[in-house]
């Protein structure tokens, strides 16, 4: 993965895959440590300790073919080698969630990315989820729960054409 | 720019909602796996997404699924036309994205270029 907002899709998609509803995600930069850390947490289906175990191992994945899995070891092997922490807590029916933190001054650490077109794709491709986003990076505080917004709109999806132009200046503006 | 232009926005799209949601003409579905995210899907998903907006096609959908299986294709995409076979495109971004919605989207005709 090239950047963190690559890693978030693609964690985040794991959750989307278990069938979650509600999916919180935050990125956070603590501005006297330079920790930026990175949660999502959702409620799908979970996973018992075996196997919220063997997800993390890279090599797991590859054999068995499993089509979930194979980017939770790719952003444990980022956080990891660039002086931060993985953890992983998961409980069968109930959700998982995840949280990575990175050392922000370490060299090796790959850039943000596009965070907006990360929060943007998911939020209109994945209408009937809710989506709690919070962003506070270097003195921004951004947050959106589309449930709120759903609320607003009545029964009109988020993917309709007048709110996908809605969102994405929204974005623009505030993120 | 706050929540009550949302209700606007409420107003003004209740009308074709009721349309979109008994049947969609078209779904376009992005393949967002591991391979296909590192690949670049997302910005092709991106691009469907704000072209589909831009035109105001309310009868389409834009949305993802996880692995398409190949992984030396991504990124991948299947479009979904009522009663046609469906159409898988690969190696796609957000150029070939732009003339699959003109082409096939719009006009009804394949990009058979792009198709694997």
């Amino acid at each position: 993965m090239e950047d963190l907002s690559s890693h978030i899709m693609d964690i985040v998609m794991n959750s989307v895959t278990a069938g979650a509803k509600h999916i919180a995600i935050t990125i956070a930069k603590d501005p006297q440590t330079a920790i930026m850390s990175l949660s999502v947490s959702d409620d799908g289906r979970g996973m018992d300790a075996e196997m919220a175990q063997k997800v993390q191992d890279p090599f797991f994945s590859t054999k068995t073919g499993r089509k979930v899995g194979l980017g939770i070891p790719l952003l444990k092997g980022t956080a990891e080698t660039t002086g931060g922490s993985f953890a992983l807590t998961s409980e069968k029916g109930a959700g998982t969630s995840i949280t990575a933190t990175f050392d922000s001054r370490h060299p090796d650490l790959p850039p943000l990315g596009n965070i907006r077109d990360t929060f943007f794709v998911l939020i209109v491709s994945h209408p009937e989820i809710d989506f709690d986003l919070r962003y506070a990076v270097d003195g921004k505080d951004f947050l959106l729960d589309t449930a709120e917004w759903r609320r607003e709109l009545d029964g009109v999806p988020l993917n309709h054409p007048e709110v996908i132009g809605f969102l994405s200046n929204y974005l623009d503006e505030h993120l | 720019m706050n929540l009550e232009e949302l209700k606007k926005i409420r107003e003004k799209a209740q009308k074709d909602v009721e349309l979109r949601q008994k049947q969609a003409r078209i779904r376009i579905v992005v393949g967002m796996g591991t391979s296909g995210i590192a690949a670049g899907a997302r910005d092709v998903l991106k691009t469907f997404v704000e072209e589909v907006g831009k035109r105001n096609l309310t009868d389409v959908v834009v949305t993802q699924t996880g692995e398409k299986g190949l992984a030396s294709q991504e990124p991948m995409v299947e479009v979904f036309e009522e009663s046609k076979p469906a159409v898988v495109y690969g190696n796609m971004d957000p150029e070939k994205a732009k003339r699959v919605v003109v082409e096939h989207v719009v006009n009804g005709q394949p990009v058979s270029e792009f198709a694997i």
